[in-house]
């Protein structure tokens, strides 16, 4: 016989060890798809057991096999369709009654299957004990004890897996009866359905019947295709409802799951012994302080506080190293190539954009591995739980507070991160609903734009006015998501009906796999879409550029400039050529910023004569009886350099409105006059729609003071306070644009991959609309009243 | 003395049996997945910190309705003699 792959599904409740038992089965061995057309995520892992290989394909965590949700569905078309040779349920142990309800199910459907006894030494700590071999006979099905954390049991189980599978039993469906009423009409219904023929070999005919009282959608749609059939199924369905419902006011979709749990608990009755009945477990006393009333909103705000300690802590020394590795990469490309395009590609193109990107992974590093830990110890539930009633107020779920958190809820988070973190959200109108809101968040990215902002016109109170900001994305966020929920993404409110977990100690693997999982799609972006869009914009931003005789014009600038500060009366003996101008001007750059002992050490090395004489009389302090000349040629230099600054300045000026992003910046100034924007703001924020960081750089490029290092911030902030043009009303509204206008790049990509392209695009113009009407309405309205102009 | 009342309506510490889940459809559903059926022992473990949702243990597992989930499931218990 030929060893053939063995193909298992693993399946079982949320909070039952599934992914545990995952990871304890396929190790390092797995990736992830997505289930085709869905953003549910299909893991698929393999393992070797016994010198076979078996292919573990890990379905959504689901409490039943209807179709009602989405990853309902998926299990079930997934079990239908793919037909795996071996079901292994995994089953909680201390919670052995609902989870047999949907191991039930899969009896029902006929799968093979086998049961893992999930977390035995739980159950047992509870006093609760099971007979393993009376469960296994009175369910028709191999069960299994294990323990995933500790990988006990495990072997045994895959020993299980490889036995069944090699029977390759044939799909047999558990009869079970649901009352005398439902019993009869589902023979009456069976029979019905095996004449029409319909799927005989994906669905058993009985199964369909079954789910055709059950009032199962997706099995109804199945069915509707055969006209005939459709209607006399239909008409069977609507008497055994009208009946049930006479007689014992139940739906038989009700009357069904009694059954089935009526069933279930017939066996857990004689398997499961209670040695203790213990009334409040550990877990529940956690629950009495951390789910308080009051200490509850305290402790979990001041857990949200630590985790974003944690990460800036955790993360502050990574990025620096990061920022040290792009600039020596930049340091080594300058060196290693001439000025030109290509070197201009490569530097402000790649290396800064996609540099920019990867320089964050560390931040989501740590902020995914705080959040993993919150969310493999249960008290992510537990927020959710206790936060559901605002939110639902606004249209969203407890869940979505995650989501709002991490896109940077206190300021400081990644919306990237944040639209991934919406999968806990089951019903996609809330999910989509969140998504759109997201970007409004205060990430780290528009913190330094609001910092300059601050520092320039709200010098009073700094703290007070991030704070205020942070109230403000909040709020809009919020009644964003309001307005959405009461338009186009109208909707029932979903069910809240929630299993808050048993405190768990998260355990370190399961910890590192999520928190890598999450962080790769982060890495895998800046990779891809990151590199092109980088590109595109550093082009947009380069290119047509100033004309030939513009340049030109330029050069025959600045060789004046230089020729008059070598013509200088005291400067000719000292510095006779341009060359030896070079060196002084490196030695200036050099020592810019260094203490006056540091300049005298540098200074003090220097070997030719004549270039020391003339670095000492520029760069040193004059001492009071210096000799003659000595101001002149320092006030000479100064001079100098200020030209040169200032031609430059100009240089740039020009340079950046002769490329397509000034054009754009001035092309829509009409639009953006009334919010009080000038062509210099748009095109930072045309940049910034690549990613926000790249607005203050944008602004310090485009008020001319060239490249805008961090520790120059300082004079661009001071040259707007000094600039006629601004104040701090426009100051405002321009910070409220940035938090509201448009998605990054890659959130809106992200948002693409979790919704679809029409949802992204409406995202782009959604926050555009809201971002122009509340700037043009604060602006217009500050004009008026003329406040803080 | 026993009377059925709606589970929003039970104290906190308040235990009974669930009689009925009177909802239908996915609502109805999702509660009965839960295990919330008729027949099953539940005790009111306590309330978010705005009185809503409901958090209920049964058996061994905490499970959270919204109030007006909540209003479906009747619950019977006791009630001390006036």
């Amino acid at each position: 016989m030929t060893e053939r792959r063995i193909r298992i599904a693993l399946s079982g409740n949320p909070n039952a060890g599934k992914t545990t038992a995952f990871n304890a089965i396929t190790g390092a061995r797995q990736h992830i798809a997505n289930y085709p057309g869905v953003t549910v995520e299909k893991k698929v892992g393999h393992v070797r057991h016994r010198g076979r290989e078996i292919e573990v394909v890990d379905l959504p965590g689901t409490y039943s096999l209807t179709a009602y949700s989405l990853e309902e569905i998926v299990a079930r078309d997934y079990l239908v369709n793919e037909k795996p040779d071996v079901v292994v349920d995994i089953v909680d142990a201390s919670n052995l009654d609902r989870n047999l309800y949907l191991a039930l199910q899969f009896r029902e459907l006929g799968v093979p299957l086998i049961i893992a006894l999930n977390m035995v030494d739980v159950a047992d700590t509870r006093g609760i004990s099971i007979d393993v071999n009376a469960l296994s006979d009175l369910f028709q099905a191999p069960v299994v004890p294990t323990v995933a954390r500790s990988k006990k049991g495990i072997d045994a189980l895959l020993d299980q897996v490889v036995e069944l599978a090699d029977k390759s039993p044939a799909w047999e469906p558990l009869l079970i009866s649901y009352g005398n009423d439902i019993d009869r009409s589902l023979d009456e219904l069976e029979e019905v359905i095996r004449r029409g023929g319909i799927h005989s070999d994906t669905y058993s005919p009985r199964w369909l019947a079954l789910k055709c009282l059950e009032g199962d959608d997706q099995i109804i749609r199945i069915i509707s295709k055969n006209q005939v059939l459709s209607s006399e199924v239909t008409s069977i369905c609507n008497r055994v409802a009208k009946h049930t419902l006479d007689t014992l006011e139940e739906e038989p979709e009700g009357i069904i799951a009694d059954h089935r749990y009526g069933y279930v608990t017939g066996i857990t009755r004689k398997v499961v012994k209670r040695r203790i009945e213990s009334r409040l477990n550990l877990s529940d006393r956690i629950d009495r302080v951390l789910t308080n009333r009051f200490i509850g909103p305290i402790a979990m705000i001041g857990i949200l506080y630590a985790i974003y300690e944690f990460t800036f802590w955790g993360s502050e020394a990574p990025v620096g190293w990061l920022e040290a590795f792009f600039d020596w990469l930049k340091t080594g490309v300058s060196a290693a190539l001439t000025e030109g395009p290509l070197h201009s590609l490569i530097v402000s193109g790649i290396i800064d954009g996609v540099g920019g990107v990867l320089g964050f992974v560390p931040l989501i590093l740590f902020l995914f591995f705080a959040i993993s830990i919150m969310e493999d110890s249960g008290y992510l539930a537990r927020v959710a739980y206790m936060l559901d009633r605002v939110l639902r107020w606004f249209g969203l779920h407890g869940n979505s507070v995650i989501a709002l958190l991490v896109s940077g809820g206190i300021s400081g988070g990644c919306a990237v991160p944040g639209v991934l973190s919406t999968r806990t959200l089951k019903d996609p109108k809330e999910r989509i609903a969140t998504l759109l809101v997201l970007p409004f968040m205060n990430c780290g990215a528009k913190l330094p734009l609001f910092g300059l902002l601050i520092a320039a016109f709200f010098e009073q109170g700094q703290a007070r006015m991030l704070f205020l900001f942070t109230l403000i994305s909040w709020f809009f966020a919020l009644f964003a998501a309001k307005l959405l929920r009461a338009t186009v993404l109208r909707g029932p409110k979903t069910p809240f009906v929630m299993e808050l977990p048993p405190y768990r100690a998260p355990t370190l693997k399961g910890l590192l796999i999520h928190t890598w999982e999450r962080t790769w799609e982060y890495v895998k972006k800046a990779g891809t879409v990151i590199l092109g869009i980088s590109i595109i914009l550093w082009a947009m931003m380069t290119y047509p550029g100033l004309p030939d005789e513009r340049l030109k014009h330029f050069e025959t600038q600045e060789d004046r400039i230089k020729t008059t500060f070598l013509s200088h009366s005291e400067v000719g003996r000292l510095v006779p050529d341009l060359e030896r101008l070079e060196e002084i001007d490196r030695l200036a750059a050099h020592l810019r910023g260094s203490e006056a002992a540091e300049k005298e050490r540098v200074l003090s090395e220097i070997e030719d004569r004549d270039l020391a004489e003339a670095a000492r009389r520029i760069f040193l302090s004059p001492s009071p009886q210096g000799e003659a000349g000595r101001d002149s040629i320092r006030n000479a230099y100064a001079l100098y350099l200020y030209k040169m600054h200032d031609l430059e300045r100009t240089r740039n000026r020009e340079k950046f409105l002769s490329t397509v992003a000034g054009s754009i910046g001035h092309a829509i100034e009409p639009v953006t006059a009334p919010l009080g924007f000038d062509y210099k703001v748009n095109i930072a924020l045309v940049g910034g729609f690549a990613a926000k960081e790249v607005i203050v750089s944008t602004l310090g490029t485009a008020y001319s003071l060239g490249d805008v290092q961090a520790s120059e911030q300082g004079s661009l902030s001071g040259r707007l306070r000094n600039d006629p043009d601004w104040n701090p009303l426009r100051a405002f509204a321009l910070v409220l644009f940035t938090m509201l206008y448009v998605p990054c790049f890659v959130t809106l990509i992200c948002i693409r991959r979790e919704s679809s392209w029409k949802w992204a695009g409406f995202s782009l113009g959604f926050n555009l609309v809201i971002a122009y009407l509340v700037t043009l309405i604060v602006y217009q309205t500050g004009l008026a009243l003329g406040i803080g102009v | 003395m026993k009377k059925t009342i709606k589970m929003r309506e039970m104290a906190d510490d308040q235990a009974g049996v669930i009689r009925k889940v009177g909802a239908s459809g996915e609502m109805g559903r999702r509660i009965r997945d839960m295990g919330l059926v008729p027949g099953i022992p539940i005790r009111i473990q306590g309330r978010a910190p705005l009185r809503d949702p409901v958090a209920v243990k049964l058996m061994d597992s905490i499970l959270t309705l919204r109030n007006n989930e909540a209003d479906h499931v009747l619950v019977e218990v006791d009630v001390p003699e006036s």
